[in-house]
């Protein structure tokens, strides 16, 4: 039981980061139907991002207070990696509006390899360690030779993860921008015709969404303590299998989908193997798309003929 | 099981139609209903093609026309009813059971699409063989033979060649065989769409407006083709249509739609009087009435 | 960067206001400078190193920030520039031409090039051992063109399965593995030869292209490509994990080398040289391996140009432009698919067992995602669909980096440690996405008809 405690504690922070990710997946691909392959390396990107500021500010400027340095560490990879954001739905993705089918998915894939392989070469292949920023555990209940702890980093995953996602929430649901991302999802035609600047709105979508990677890279980075430029892939799987299970398209769904891919990592890990933990969640992906495409929020999809 | 045994119920009591259905039918719609979530798209519809003939499926924007074809044609199944197919030896395909591509392999009825489904990039030719799929592939022994190049799959070749060039010459497009389906103007790909569907021998066409953002001459060139395919082939017709002249030229029999909801069935002059068919169809404006009813006058006075 | 959005722009302008347009230009180039200058920081700009200890030190880097900031605003200000002189009417016909691949001329060298370019391939070990002056000197020309030779025929496999089916397939790689991984564990375990289990390989890579294709070849494109890469990716990690039935991560060594048809390349007494009366040279073995793979890759596009002349074929492109209406034709998409599926993945088998027996060792490393990448890049690039397209792109994005390697002066450029195969996936990626922009269709995007009217009745 104990055990089984512990695990859940480390599945839903694993979760949280898998979730943050695949809110990029879902928005991206709800409001303009294309899977933007190049996410999980964005995530990477900005883990990197997260690494330098934080190696700067505390090498360089030689701030000490651990709340601050998070902060700004935080504050800098959500705008920098919006820059990224911004800049590769601008070269990549904008001009192909209107090209065959799989050109979009073909031109991610590209931006996926230029990424990956852009933070290889300006920051070579080896893994990046950075010093734990905090150490400290609470322990929430010890019996014997049984402790159920959770980290200060596991807090501060979850608490972030959940202060940053109410404010998307009320970002998408409450502002003119989120009304305007609606409408251009359910009718992008309608929408220009009503007077929404829809390139604007798809251009805040993978800058919002890039923002959140940010955080999820963030909190990667304070979690593992070790990024290298090939950890945008497989957590970009998860997170877009997150995406899928939680039904594509649907905000929520992204979110309950990521805390259930981690806890089934987490579990999968603990009690069979960890071995073919990654197995596992390519496993939950074919099945889902095969089986139940919609997800568990998603609307099935109608075929036009 | 069930489903069959209840064809033979609803079988007798069809609703007779005015002067009663075909007797030699091709198609029969059987309390066909299809919801989609909340939705009535059509609603509990009956209705006979006869063989032979060209009946034409017309009502308002929204009335269900193009969700009974995608009915007919296996692109969506049937929340309820049945859809016989009864080709000329006897013997019948329930539409609905069979799997979207068996609908035209085995059952033999094909279509062509609202907004046309060509493919854009290869050939006019090319488009015919495509749709002559089912032969060719057996004659090249699934691509084992053809692959060897053996005589028997290149006879076969050359008779689909031939069926394609005879089409191209009925549509007048032989000069164009070898370019892009996708650059020829728009009245040009309707024609080589019917002439596609046709080439798969089919026992039932079914032309999705194929009138439609047509001008009057090409629109004129169409009623000649879907004569001659009537009058030629082993191939009845089944149409939307929202051009009156049209549906009123060359229509052996008309079934009228509102809201999914069959409201008339009969040949062009009983569905010109018909009154509740002039009100639905036309809403219950009596100036607008009379200026219509004026025009499908016309058009009768022209046929 | 995004030049397909400023495209109407420049057009609208025309040349009428070229001079008043020119302060407009810098600014456009100095604003993308200033976005290049953004992206920089910190991720160009600031290096992380390892230290002596466990710590990362730093180091800046705003000379080449300067370079890159510099570079983008030059070459964003030509390519403007150059978009100005080209007058709109010159820029319409571009346009058309772009939309409807090369121009004839172009087209006709590009019709000559197939021919050029098997000649070259026969030719290539002769060439190289009379240019290096002997067997031995030419092995790096020859080692070099099977390299290339095993890209163009997974290339043109996986051609079937993207060109014409139109099937985006992301863990191509998986079915080579399945080839290499079958060669190998059925000649170490089985004692199988190499001729045996070649066929084998295929048809084992193709059952699994059947297994998968069977439940997501009626997924939507986008689906479709992440499931294969899924697969691609639990195929490798069974590979890594299951040390009992494969080895691990270590992978399988000393698999027997390919025979002469049953006659060993070996330096004694029924070997292939004293069999055939000569000296005995490691290099028969090498040489015999590249006109293996030529054989292959030659098998492959015979195959594939016969196909597409078949019904089969015609309905795998006729899927491409629309499986609604080959639904309505009675085209049994779902089957049709998997036909160009498993085809796609037979070759594929074929080419892992060729992988296994030139190697001599087989690890899960060489069948990781990038390799899908690299190949899927070489189709893209070659033109889905163009059989010599492809062949070029393979020619250009396997030969080209190697090539450079050895370019001595471009060490003294950029420093003794610059090595063009870093930057080659970087160029991969860039050329996809720059490919897409430009010309979705391809360097080569004639599309030759299967059958034409005036020729139909040979």
């Amino acid at each position: 039981m104990e055990f089984f405690a512990q695990q859940f504690i480390n599945g839903l922070t694993l979760g949280s980061i898998y979730g943050l990710i695949a809110i990029g997946y879902t928005m991206v691909f709800g409001i303009i139907g294309m899977v933007n392959f190049a996410h999980g390396d964005v995530f990477m990107l900005s883990a990197f991002i997260a690494l330098i500021v934080f190696l700067a500010l505390t090498t360089w400027i030689g701030l000490t207070s651990v709340p601050l340095v998070f902060v700004i560490v935080l504050v800098c990879a959500m705008a920098l990696t919006s820059l990224w954001g911004w800049a590769v739905e601008r070269a990549a993705y904008r001009p192909l509006r209107g090209s065959f089918r799989l050109a979009p998915l073909i031109s991610a894939i590209g931006v996926s390899i230029f990424l990956s392989n852009f933070v290889q070469v300006v920051q070579g292949a080896r893994n990046k360690p950075v010093p734990p920023l905090v150490r400290d555990v609470f322990v929430l209940y010890s019996h014997e030779n049984y402790v159920v702890t959770l980290s200060y980093k596991q807090a501060l995953i979850m608490i972030t993860t959940a202060v940053l996602l109410a404010g998307f929430w009320y970002l998408v649901q409450k502002t003119p921008f989120g009304r305007a991302q609606r409408a251009c999802e359910q009718d992008r035609r309608m929408a220009a015709l009503l007077g929404i600047n829809v390139d604007r709105t798809i251009s805040l979508t993978f800058v919002l969404g890039a923002a959140l990677a940010a955080v999820a890279g963030t909190l990667y980075l304070l979690y593992y303590g070790v990024v290298s430029f090939s950890d945008g892939f497989v957590p970009g799987v998860k997170a877009f299998t997150a995406a899928v299970l939680g039904g594509i398209g649907s905000l929520p769904g992204a979110v309950i989908g990521g805390l259930i891919i981690g806890l089934i990592e987490t579990f999968w890990s603990a009690y069979f193997s960890i071995e073919y933990k990654d197995v596992a969640a390519f496993l939950i992906l074919i099945i889902v798309l095969i089986f139940k495409p919609s997800g568990i929020l998603g609307r099935p999809e109608v075929e036009k003929v | 099981m069930k489903a069959a045994g209840r064809l033979a119920v609803t079988h007798r009591d069809l609703p007779p139609a005015a002067d009663g259905p075909p007797d030699d039918p091709v198609l029969i719609v059987d309390h066909l209903t299809m919801r989609f979530g909340g939705l009535v798209a059509v609603n509990d519809l009956s209705f006979k093609v006869g063989r032979g003939d060209i009946t034409a499926l017309i009502g308002p924007n929204g009335a269900g026309k193009t969700t009974v074809f995608n009915c007919i044609t296996g692109f969506y199944k049937p929340t309820e009813g049945m859809i016989r197919l009864c080709p000329e030896g006897g013997g019948a395909y329930l539409l609905e059971r069979l799997p979207g591509h068996d609908v035209n392999r085995l059952a033999r009825v094909a279509r062509t699409f609202q907004n046309i489904r060509l493919f854009p990039r290869m050939t006019v030719l090319e488009n015919l063989m495509v749709a002559q799929h089912k032969p060719l592939m057996q004659a090249s022994g699934f691509s084992l033979a053809g692959i060897l190049g053996l005589p028997g799959y290149r006879r076969a070749e050359a008779e689909a060649v031939e069926k394609a060039r005879a089409w191209l010459q009925r549509i007048d497009l032989i000069g164009r065989a070898d370019d892009p389906a996708g650059d020829l103007p728009y009245g040009d790909q309707r024609r080589l769409e019917i002439a596609r569907a046709m080439c798969t021998d089919p026992v039932l066409l079914c032309l999705d407006e194929p009138a439609a953002g047509l001008n009057p001459r090409e629109s004129a060139d169409l009623n000649t083709l879907l004569r001659m395919i009537r009058d030629e082939h082993a191939t009845s017709v089944l149409l939307i249509e929202h051009d009156m002249s049209v549906v009123m030229q060359i229509s052996d029999r008309i079934v009228v739609l509102d809201y999914g909801l069959k409201i008339a069935d009969g040949t062009p002059e009983q569905i010109r009087t018909d009154t509740r068919v002039i009100a639905a169809y036309l809403g219950v404006d009596d100036e607008e009435v009379e200026a219509v009813e004026a025009e499908v006058g016309l058009a009768g006075a022209q046929a | 960067m995004a030049q397909g959005s400023t495209l109407p722009a420049a057009a609208a302008s025309g040349t009428r206001r070229e001079a008043s347009a020119l302060p407009e230009i810098v600014k456009d180039a100095a604003l993308f400078a200033l976005v290049t200058f953004g992206l920089s920081i910190p991720i160009v700009a600031i290096r992380t190193d390892l230290g002596q200890g466990t710590g990362l030190y730093l180091t800046t880097r705003w000379g080449l920030v300067a370079a890159l900031c510099g570079a983008v605003f030059v070459l964003r200000l030509i390519q403007r520039l150059v978009m100005l002189r080209v007058g709109q009417s010159r820029l319409a016909a571009q346009e058309k031409q772009a939309a409807s691949g090369l121009a004839a001329p172009v087209g006709r060298l590009a019709a000559s090039l197939g021919p050029l370019t098997l000649g070259l391939a026969l030719g290539l070990p002769f060439i190289a051992v009379i240019g290096g002056g002997g067997l031995s000197e030419g092995r790096y020309w020859i080692d070099l063109g099977i390299l290339i030779l095993t890209y163009v025929m997974l290339g043109w496999g996986l051609n079937i399965v993207v060109g014409l089916a139109g099937l985006l397939d992301l863990g191509y790689v998986a079915f080579y593995a399945v080839g290499a991984y079958t060669y190998a564990l059925c000649s170490t375990v089985f004692g199988l030869s190499f001729w045996v289990c070649l066929p084998v390989a295929g048809l084992f890579a193709a059952a699994f292209g059947v297994l998968l294709g069977f439940p997501v070849l009626r997924l939507r494109g986008d689906y479709l490509a992440i499931v294969t890469l899924a697969f691609g990716e639990i195929i490798r990690l069974v590979l890594i994990n299951w040390v009992d039935f494969s080895g691990g991560a270590a992978g399988i060594s000393s698999i027997p080398r390919a025979s002469f048809f049953g006659i060993p390349f070996t330096a004694g007494e029924g070997g292939f040289a004293s069999t055939f009366g000569l000296d005995f040279n490691p290099m028969h073995r090498v040489v015999f391996l590249y006109y293996l793979i030529l054989a292959l890759a030659l098998i492959t596009n015979l195959v594939t140009l016969r196909m597409r002349r078949l019904p089969l074929g015609r309905a795998w492109e006729a899927l491409r432009e629309d499986e609604i209406a080959c639904t309505s034709l009675g085209i049994d998409t779902t089957m049709t698919k998997l036909t160009a599926f498993a085809l796609g993945a037979m070759f594929a088998g074929f080419a892992g067992s060729f992988f296994a027996v030139r190697q001599g060792f087989v690890s899960p490393e060489s069948f990781n995602f990038l390799e899908s990448a690299i190949i899927l890049a070489i189709v893209v690039l070659g033109g889905m669909g163009s059989q010599i397209g492809v062949a070029i792109a393979a020619i250009v994005m396997v030969g080209a980096p190697e090539l450079l390697r050895n370019l001595g002066f471009l060490r003294a450029v950029f420093g003794e440690g610059f090595d063009p195969n870093e930057y080659r996936l970087l160029l991969f990626g860039l050329a996809m996405v720059a490919m897409m922009v430009w010309r979705p269709r391809g360097l080569i995007s004639d599309r030759e008809p299967s059958i034409r009217l005036g020729k139909a009745a040979r």
